[in-house]
């Protein structure tokens, strides 16, 4: 839509609540009924219906009753398939909305859980300018991509659920605007320095020998002679040690707000969700001190979750 | 992102177009010249297969030549592109070139809505019931390729299965369009010119040249429908008069059509009543039973009582006549009667001369002349076929003495020529004779195959006579019709048991005129008066149409509108058993519980107290005791309220 016309629209929607049929945001589940679909001819709908015309013109004209009742035919088909339009929206309900994660800039996948107790077909849904179609038998999910730019709740936008099942000649239509809002992460910084640890982390790093065994590697200088692999150094001109799988030992890393002085908010926020980031792509334990929470060291998708969505919410 | 209309399509899609565009050729194929359908279903086919099979698409080079080809063609062929026949022409070819085109959503509309329209134009050329269906079924695949097009949808495996839903939507939208064929306001007179004025039609005409029935008689559409009131006449009396011929130049005879006379006296001995439904013939003459009394509506009496209508018959014509069957038609010939025994110089002398011959034998008798010429036709060797040998400048001297072969023209203009060079006023009379009696129906279907030609001789005391030389050669051709007369001659499907099954069938199709190609104005007002509306002028007629078109959109809403909440099926049971028990005494008042109920119930019957008991657990097991009730459980509770006497057992 262009500029003055979507101007027009925000107005009209502003103004005219009851005729631009705008609905306010509202609680799932949202079931569609007859007071909220709407039935507009589509384009094709009123070419179709100027042939018509045409055609009854010309039957009564040349006084042909069988085309006649042909045309009475299909115009009165052309009206039940009004009906039809109706019937693929009426009755449909959105059950629920789950939310993915994303960060900020990253497209959000949605899954809508649409219900219906009759089969529908060629259910389409607008949402921040895509379309998608989509055929019901009991239920269906339906996933979206919804485009975010900045941290913190985002509301979901108005959803236009319309068909113009089964000839194109009406779209029936509804808004869905479910009040629901998803949480988009805040985005990492690219790069930046690691954390400033205390200094008894060292001690941790001492190294410890694993328990699995890894691989064979050459004999080096200090190697322990029980470590040696016998037998497979018969058959080799060196000396081949067993090397064992030594987990890395990592120091928990304790990210703190309060840290961060020199940066202002919204680059500590980057450089925090960066750190969560790699410590848990590194399978470190880290805990996030926040000026209105703390959460305790932790790890995993669930303890990131949750350190990235408090970062989220920061004001 | 494209514009949904800007879709391709997809396969699934293009072959139902595909199977649209070639319905559409099938059912214009009759009428069109043989060479435009054998050129655009090559082109249909190979467009089809080439999307299909080699994703191409037309190029533009192709198009534009194609497009000034088929122009080209049609104006060569027709002489314009306006018109029905050109215009349908056209119609069809752009549609199939629309093919070439066609490769998103948005061609694939305009195509199937341009395929309805050109389905329409169709039943310009037929109206019968079967080319209606025909239509009707034609209209299937465009709307499959409707339904095809809308993205999101579940595709049946099968293409023919994407047929059915349309055929559910129309049979959906069947009470509304009846409704509204009903009551549409007709118009008084057509906005623009009729169809077809001035076409050819094979039919009779106002000339009649030896062998020119030819084509006629092996049309075998039906030409009238006549029903009477009484008993039909017998065979031999079922003469359709329409041209009476006085006119003839050595070659042909012709009618002279002359407005402003009196028609010619006629004393009546016996009349019949009957009412004829005329096919279209584009031709101003209505065929009468034997002499009419009085012209119908919109129509003159000629002078020799020839019914003429004021315009060509266009669509089809129903009128009601009072024919005289016994008369005496013009008993006093005065000074016409020279212009009965006209006859071209320098023709057929050796038939004037026989005919001279006989006035010479006979002397005064002219009905002995007649006898003598009856006779020659029936001992003479003559033979009746429908593919004489050729005539030459004496027609009749060649017919009369070589070729001794020919059908209902040549033997009635013999007869007459003979006649005439005799010195007996004689005139050839076209029209039908015979029919097929339909006793279901009680109408006579006359068809064009039962064209005839005869001769009226004007015999003093007696007025014009009719006398049928054919009858003498060949009687089948009188007593059982034209299909009798030439066994073999006709076309398979005019004759033996498929002939008379067409006959029966052709019941349904009055029906069809009767119903629905005969319904107009004068009908919409005779069907309304029963309901107390007397003016049916344009503006009540839209009243009553919006009424309908308002209270058949409300049924169809209120089908929409109601909601089944899927019923729980345990509760559905005890619903049932509900019922069962209010028969026998024990309903469940409100806001009892099921426990309670059934208590209360096996109290009060205590001869099925233990089955009630045992209803009552499991339906409480089953509402109760899993969260998901077992299919069995269900299965049980369902068998054993289905069990569940009703009959109240006497002790």
């Amino acid at each position: 839509m262009h500029g003055p016309l979507q101007g027009l629209q925000r107005w009209a929607e502003r103004r005219l609540p009851a005729l631009t049929r705008l609905r306010q945001p509202e609680p799932l589940p949202i079931e569609l009924n007859r007071r909220r679909i709407y039935i507009v001819p589509t384009a094709f709908g009123l070419g179709f219906g100027v042939l018509l015309l045409v055609m009854l013109v010309g039957a009564l004209n040349y006084a042909n009753n069988a085309a006649l009742l042909l045309t009475c035919l299909l115009g009165a088909a052309a009206a039940a398939s009004m009906l039809v339009a109706f019937r693929t929206l009426d009755g449909l309900v959105l059950r629920g909305i789950r939310a993915g994660h994303a960060l900020a800039g990253e497209p959000l996948e949605l899954v809508l859980d649409f219900a219906a107790p009759r089969p529908r077909e060629a259910v389409r849904l607008d949402c921040a300018g895509t379309t998608q179609a989509f055929a019901l038998q009991g239920t269906a999910e339906l996933r979206l991509r919804l485009a975010t730019t900045r941290r913190g709740w985002l509301a979901l936008p108005r959803l236009r659920i319309w068909s113009s099942w089964p000839l194109g000649l009406f779209r029936a239509w509804s808004w869905l605007h479910p009040q629901q809002s998803v949480l988009v992460w805040p985005r990492p910084e690219s790069a930046g320095p690691p954390p400033t640890q205390p200094a008894d982390g060292r001690e941790r790093l001492r190294p410890q020998v694993g328990e699995e065994l890894a691989a064979l590697r050459d004999y080096r200088r200090g190697d322990a002679p029980r470590h040696i692999a016998w037998k497979a150094s018969a058959r080799h001109h060196d000396l081949l040690m067993k090397d064992f799988d030594r987990p890395e030992p990592r120091a928990t890393w304790h990210l703190d707000w309060n840290a961060l002085r020199a940066l202002d908010r919204e680059a500590r926020i980057a450089r925090l969700a960066r750190w969560l980031g790699e410590a848990e792509a590194q399978g470190r334990r880290y805990s996030l001190h926040l000026p209105n929470e703390r959460i305790e060291p932790g790890s995993g998708p669930a303890h990131y979750a949750r350190c990235m969505s408090a970062l989220a919410v920061l004001p | 992102m494209t514009h949904p209309a800007a879709t391709p399509l997809d396969a699934r899609s293009f072959d139902l177009i595909a199977l649209g565009l070639a319905a559409v050729l099938a059912l214009h194929a009759p009428h069109l010249p043989w060479w435009l359908s054998a050129v655009l279903a090559p082109i249909l086919g190979l467009r089809w297969w080439q999307r299909r099979h080699r994703q191409a698409r037309t190029p533009a080079w192709l198009k534009l030549p194609l497009l000034a080809a088929l122009l080209l063609a049609i104006v060569s062929w027709y002489g314009n592109l306006f018109g029905q026949e050109p215009g349908a022409a056209l119609a069809v070819g752009l549609l199939v070139l629309k093919l070439l085109e066609t490769e998103t959503v948005r061609d694939a509309r305009v195509g199937m809505g341009f395929a309805c329209f050109t389905l329409m134009a169709a039943l310009l050329f037929d109206q019968s019931l079967v080319a209606t269906g025909t239509v009707a079924l034609g209209l299937l695949p465009p709307l499959a390729a409707l339904r095809a097009l809308e993205p999101g949808r579940r595709m049946p495996p099968a293409l023919w299965r994407e047929l059915l839903p349309g055929l559910g939507l129309l049979a959906a939208a069947l009470p509304l369009a009846v409704l509204a064929f009903l009551l549409l306001p007709r118009l008084n007179s057509p906005l623009w010119g009729a169809p077809n004025a001035g076409e050819q039609r094979s039919g009779l005409s106002d000339r009649m040249t030896p062998a020119g029935f030819t084509q006629l008689l092996i049309d075998d559409s039906p030409a009238l429908r006549v029903s009477f009131d009484g008993p039909p006449p017998p065979p031999g009396q079922r003469y359709f008069r329409a041209y009476v011929m006085g006119h003839y130049d050595g070659t042909s005879w012709t009618y002279r059509d002359a407005a402003n006379q009196p028609p010619a006296a006629l004393e009546v001995a016996q009349t019949l009543r009957y009412h004829v439904s005329l096919e279209p013939t584009r031709q101003r003459v209505l065929p009468t039973l034997d002499v009419p009394l009085a012209a119908p509506a919109d129509a003159s009496l000629r002078r020799d009582r020839e019914v003429i209508a004021d315009k060509p018959v266009d669509s089809l014509r129903e009128y009601t006549l009072d024919s005289a069957t016994r008369y005496r038609l013009e008993p006093q010939l005065g000074r016409r009667r020279a212009r009965w025994l006209q006859l071209p110089a320098g023709y057929n002398p050796r038939t004037l001369a026989l005919g001279q011959s006989w006035r010479q034998r006979h002397g005064g008798d002219d009905a002995a002349i007649v006898q003598a010429a009856l006779a020659l036709f029936h001992d003479g060797g003559f033979r009746y076929t429908l593919a004489p040998a050729p005539l030459g400048r004496d027609a009749m001297d060649d017919f009369l003495f070589d070729t001794h072969e020919g059908f209902c023209e040549h033997y009635a203009s013999a007869f007459t020529v003979l006649m005439r060079a005799a010195g007996i006023p004689a005139r050839v009379v076209t029209g039908y004779q015979g029919g097929y009696w339909n006793a279901l129906g009680r109408y006579l279907l006359v068809r064009n195959a039962d064209a005839h030609a005869w001769s009226e001789v004007w015999l003093a005391g007696r007025g014009w006579v009719r006398v049928d030389p054919t009858a003498v050669v060949r009687p089948q051709r009188i007593s059982q019709g034209a299909a009798a007369a030439v066994p073999g001659q006709l076309p398979w499907y005019q004759s033996g048991w498929l002939q008379s099954l067409r006959n029966r069938w052709d019941i349904v199709n009055r029906w069809w005129n009767l119903g629905v190609n005969g319904f107009d104005a004068l009908r919409q007002r005779g069907l309304l008066k029963p309901f107390g509306i007397r003016d049916t002028d344009p503006a009540t007629l839209a009243l009553l149409l919006a009424i309908a078109c308002v209270l058949a959109m409300a049924a169809g809403l209120a089908w929409v509108w109601r909601r089944r909440e899927p019923e729980d099926a345990a509760r559905a049971a005890l619903r049932r058993l509900e019922r069962k028990l209010a028969r026998l005494g024990v309903a469940r008042q409100a806001g009892e519980g099921p426990r309670d109920y059934l208590q209360r119930a096996a109290h009060a019957l205590p001869a099925q107290h233990d089955e009630l008991i045992e209803l009552m657990h499991r339906y409480l097991e089953l509402r109760y005791a899993q969260p998901e009730p077992t299919t069995a459980s269900l299965r049980a509770l369902q068998r054993a309220v289905r069990d569940f006497p009703v009959v109240r057992v006497v002790k």
